[in-house]
């Protein structure tokens, strides 16, 4: 079952691209056929002459960076992009939302339908839409809440899970934080899931775990598409019944998005190491599991620097505070587990009713996805995708910023220009501050 | 890829559009090694095959064959823009992009914006509108003048409102380089606050440019070069003030300030022509730093001014790079950003220099500067590969910040000196379409933009409490 990628403005192109990467080279690595079969499947369209072809398609308000990803998985010579799925324009959106949402996006709508429309033909069997993009840009941001408004409706029973990269939070626009208040909360109300990863995190990981002296945005990209394909590659579900699932969207979606107000999931991997020093280690299931569930609970999306301290607390005695460091609650979790002796892994832990709402039972919230063989050179890997608290205060500081320039009315006339008004700008305000409310409060 | 059109008016604009073209090629030379015309190239530039008889322009991908500059170039006199057609530049531009007239405006701003705006509408729209045409996607009009003068300031402010009526869509980045106090035109006061006001009400962005700075760098850098010190020699061209393996012959005088200046535009186009791992184009510097609309002068400063011979690059030096954009030797006027409170800023860096330096120097300079209460994290960054000839990386920081006040106080001050007295006001009234109104409302124009900065500097030493936050019904 194949999912089909829109890849919006630099960051969803370079991410994405990085993504194909990973996931192709996984699936050609000497792996046992099924599961080579079924990841070609899901991301690759094979031509007659044996080529693999993403199933993607590129969108862009102007040409370099398509063009570089084009030519760069060319020259992998391992797989490629399609020779039409790309659509680029001359002139960016300027970092402006209302740019990409009320001009560009309406302007070359159907152009874009018509590509999504090609490679979704192309699929046997869709599983669902996967749209890639950052929020503090102009393009991905407010194409990319077009985009996905205009698929919501042309495929209303197709899952659309939207793959969002935050930017640094001392910032890489100026008007990051409107933008990003405007995305969120329009595709709030489209998107099936929320998956964010956010730039400052993956910097840690890229600067401590991986010991990567001069950070680039290409290591910052591959370690998103590492957790990324973690998820997304084949595995044997609950309902898979013995085969690799052939729904991971919906499983997905339906395992831990399951109420309007609660989309937002993180994900930690472990582990995550240079890749130089991966063939001198040695990983144990109960090591790792250990480590991954006091990452999840205290909200750190590193094995270093875990704060051991931090344990479930009983419903009862719960603070739902945004400042003070606190028990990451979760609604619902899924585990992932990939490689060697997957199958005598003990995850029980991760079933302790203690760490989810109480609003669910355990059996509800916690899910499990296994794979026997190993993902990325990794000889074993887990992978947690969560729906908790740990988007919470990442949230509220974006709000918190947006809100404070927006009571001075800084840029608003450049937004205003384009077709949205500051009526448009206190409704996303006000349905985010009811997401970080219902978050807040979860426990 | 989107194209630029360069307007240059009067004697100044049209020097440093000169210089500018000489560094384009220059640039473009070095990183062109296959003589292919590329989207890079097109971005100032067309290709024409002069050869056939209707020398239509040439699509990307051929072979270069003649370069044409995409500019116009307005002049009342004629020598500048004659020297020009003279020089090794000649075959950049065609003669049906250039206007010039005989006598001159006087240091007069009511000549140059009325006498001859008017006169020269036509053709000068006309022209406009051929230089628009050439090009696939216009997004930026880059004018250059100087303040001070009559043509530049007077028809260049003309020139400015003629683009945003026939061009609304179209960015408008100005850059103007204004009079020094010491400056030789009497009037040039007049001029300036004149044109202040055109430049507040029609420009999107103004990279306000002062000669005293320019003059006090290419000190700066003549005295390095000439100090002796061991292991201080200047790597040979990549000082910002050289213009040697372009294509004009011995330098002039003013040519190392004006060079200064092309360096600049060079490099705020120089993301939106080259490749990198942040891009960052022309439409987004006006959105992210102009936050209200009438403030938006853009304080430019340039580091390195020069790369010292010893090759290696350490990262220190990187992060000295870093620091002095931010020191007010750097700065293209006389103004010092530390002390005066930031509303925005974006920095604009080149060749090979990572996200995590970048992150690594905010995080380190960002204690020290001053950032309005709204704004704490106001930056704006853009990352290209292709370093500027001469250097390994470079940094252009655009500044809005309060320290422009004291420039613009300054300027009213000489300007009510001489309009107390009523001196040289005869001069202008006798100009046709020409009123007093013209001046007091200009003054009051400037006065209320004074205003505008001082408003938002009184809120720097004080600590600006979070705005309530929307309440939700739990």
């Amino acid at each position: 079952m194949s999912v089909v990628t829109v890849q919006l403005g630099q960051c969803g192109n370079q991410v994405g691209h990085e993504l194909f990467d990973v996931v192709c080279a996984d699936a050609q690595d000497g792996q046992r056929k099924a599961y080579s079969t079924a990841s070609c499947e899901r991301f690759f369209h094979q031509t007659t002459h044996g080529d693999l072809v993403a199933r993607a398609v590129l969108v862009d308000m102007e040409p370099k960076v398509i063009n570089q990803s084009i030519s760069r998985a060319a020259k992998s010579g391992r797989w490629r992009y399609g020779e039409t799925s790309h659509f680029s324009q001359k002139q960016g959106s300027g970092n402006n939302w209302a740019n990409g949402y009320c001009v560009h996006g309406p302007r070359h709508r159907d152009m874009v339908e018509e590509l999504v429309r090609r490679e979704v033909e192309r699929c046997d069997r869709l599983a669902g839409l996967m749209a890639m993009m950052s929020v503090a840009g102009g393009t991905g941001s407010g194409v990319g809440t077009y985009v996905t408004q205009c698929l919501r409706d042309i495929y209303p029973s197709t899952f659309i899970l939207n793959h969002l990269t935050w930017p640094y939070g001392t910032g890489e626009v100026i008007v990051q934080n409107y933008n990003s208040v405007l995305t969120l909360a329009h595709l709030y109300k489209l998107s099936d899931a929320i998956m964010v990863h956010e730039n400052d995190t993956v910097h840690r990981i890229c600067s401590q775990l991986l010991n990567i002296k001069h950070i680039s945005f290409g290591d910052v990209n591959r370690v998103i598409a590492h957790q990324l394909g973690s998820v997304l590659q084949p595995a044997l579900t609950a309902d898979s019944h013995g085969v690799y699932s052939r729904n991971p969207l919906g499983e997905l979606v339906s395992s831990l998005a399951c109420h309007p107000e609660y989309k937002l999931l993180s994900v930690s991997t472990i582990p995550q190491m240079p890749s130089a020093s991966i063939a001198y280690s040695t990983f144990s299931w109960p090591g790792l599991l250990k480590h991954l569930r006091q990452m999840l609970i205290s909200n750190t999306k590193m094995e270093e620097g875990i704060d051991w301290q931090v344990r479930p607390t009983a419903g009862s005695e719960r603070t739902s505070s945004l400042t003070a460091p606190s028990f990451n609650t979760s609604l619902a979790n899924l585990l992932i587990l990939r490689g060697k002796d997957v199958y005598s892994a003990e995850t029980g832990a991760f079933e302790d009713p203690a760490l989810y709402t109480s609003w669910l039972s355990s059996q509800e919230a916690f899910n499990l996805w296994k794979s026997p063989v190993p993902f990325n050179k990794y000889e074993k890997s887990a992978t947690v995708v969560s729906n908790s608290q740990a988007l919470l205060r990442p949230l509220d500081n974006i709000v918190g910023k947006a809100w404070n320039m927006f009571a001075s009315r800084a840029y608003i006339h450049q937004y205003v220009k384009f077709g949205i008004s500051e009526e448009d700008f206190l409704d996303s305000f006000t349905s985010l501050e009811q997401v970080i409310s219902s978050y807040s409060q979860l426990c | 890829m989107t194209q630029s059109v360069v307007v240059q008016v009067g004697q100044c604009g049209n020097q440093v559009g000169c210089r500018f073209w000489d560094l384009a090629l220059r640039e473009h030379a070095h990183v062109n090694k296959k003589g292919l015309y590329d989207e890079a190239l097109s971005s100032f530039f067309r290709n024409v095959d002069t050869r056939k008889s209707d020398s239509r322009a040439c699509g990307v991908g051929g072979r270069i064959q003649h370069l044409k500059a995409r500019a116009v170039l307005v002049d009342m006199e004629e020598g500048v823009v004659n020297e020009i057609l003279q020089g090794p530049l000649r075959e950049v531009f065609d003669s049906t992009q250039l206007l010039t007239d005989v006598s001159g405006s006087g240091n007069n701003w009511a000549v140059g914006h009325m006498t001859y705006g008017s006169a020269y509408r036509e053709q000068i729209v006309d022209k406009l509108r051929k230089a628009a045409e050439h090009c696939d996607c216009l997004q930026c009009f880059f004018l250059i003048h100087s303040m001070g003068g009559g043509t530049g300031s007077g028809l260049g402010t003309r020139v400015l409102s003629l683009l945003e009526e026939e061009f609304p869509e179209v960015c408008r980045i100005v850059t103007s380089i204004y009079p020094s106090a010491e400056d030789d035109v009497i009037t040039s006061p007049y001029n300036s606050v004149l044109a202040m006001r055109e430049l507040t009400e029609h420009a999107d962005c103004v990279l306000p440019v002062e000669n005293q700075s320019l003059v006090d760098i290419v000190n700066k850098i003549k005295q390095m070069s000439h100090s002796g010190k061991p292991g201080s020699v200047i790597k040979r061209d990549s000082a910002i003030i050289s213009g040697r393996g372009g294509l004009s012959g011995p330098e002039k005088p003013f040519d190392a300030m004006n060079n200064i200046v092309a360096n600049l535009l060079l490099n705020i186009t120089s993301s939106a022509r080259f490749e990198g791992s942040l891009n960052m184009d022309l439409n987004e510097i006006a959105m992210n730093l102009v936050p209200f609309p009438r403030l938006h002068y853009l304080v430019p400063s340039l580091t390195p001014l020069y790369t010292l011979a010893d090759v290696s690059v350490p990262t220190r030096r990187l992060d000295q790079m870093f620091s002095d954009a931010f020191s007010k030797d750097h700065q293209l006027i006389r103004a010092d950003p530390k002390h005066s409170l930031y509303l925005a800023c974006a920095l604009m860096v080149r060749g090979n220099v990572q996200v995590s330096d970048l992150r690594r120097n905010i995080e380190r300079l960002k204690p020290s500067l001053p950032f309005v209460s709204w704004n704490q994290e106001g930056w704006k960054t853009g990352l290209c590969s292709v370093p500027p000839v001469g250097h390994s990386h470079s940094l252009l920081a655009l500044a809005n910040n309060t320290c422009v006040k004291p420039t613009f106080m300054e300027l009213k001050e000489r300007f009510t000196k001489l309009y107390r007295k009523k001196a040289h006001l005869h001069h202008y009234l006798h100009v046709e379409g020409m009123e007093q109104s013209f001046f007091s409302e200009a003054v009051d124009s400037l006065s209320s933009l004074i205003e505008e900065y001082h408003h938002l500097d009184a809120t720097k030493r004080r600590l600006m409490p979070d705005a309530p936050r929307l309440p939700i019904a739990r």
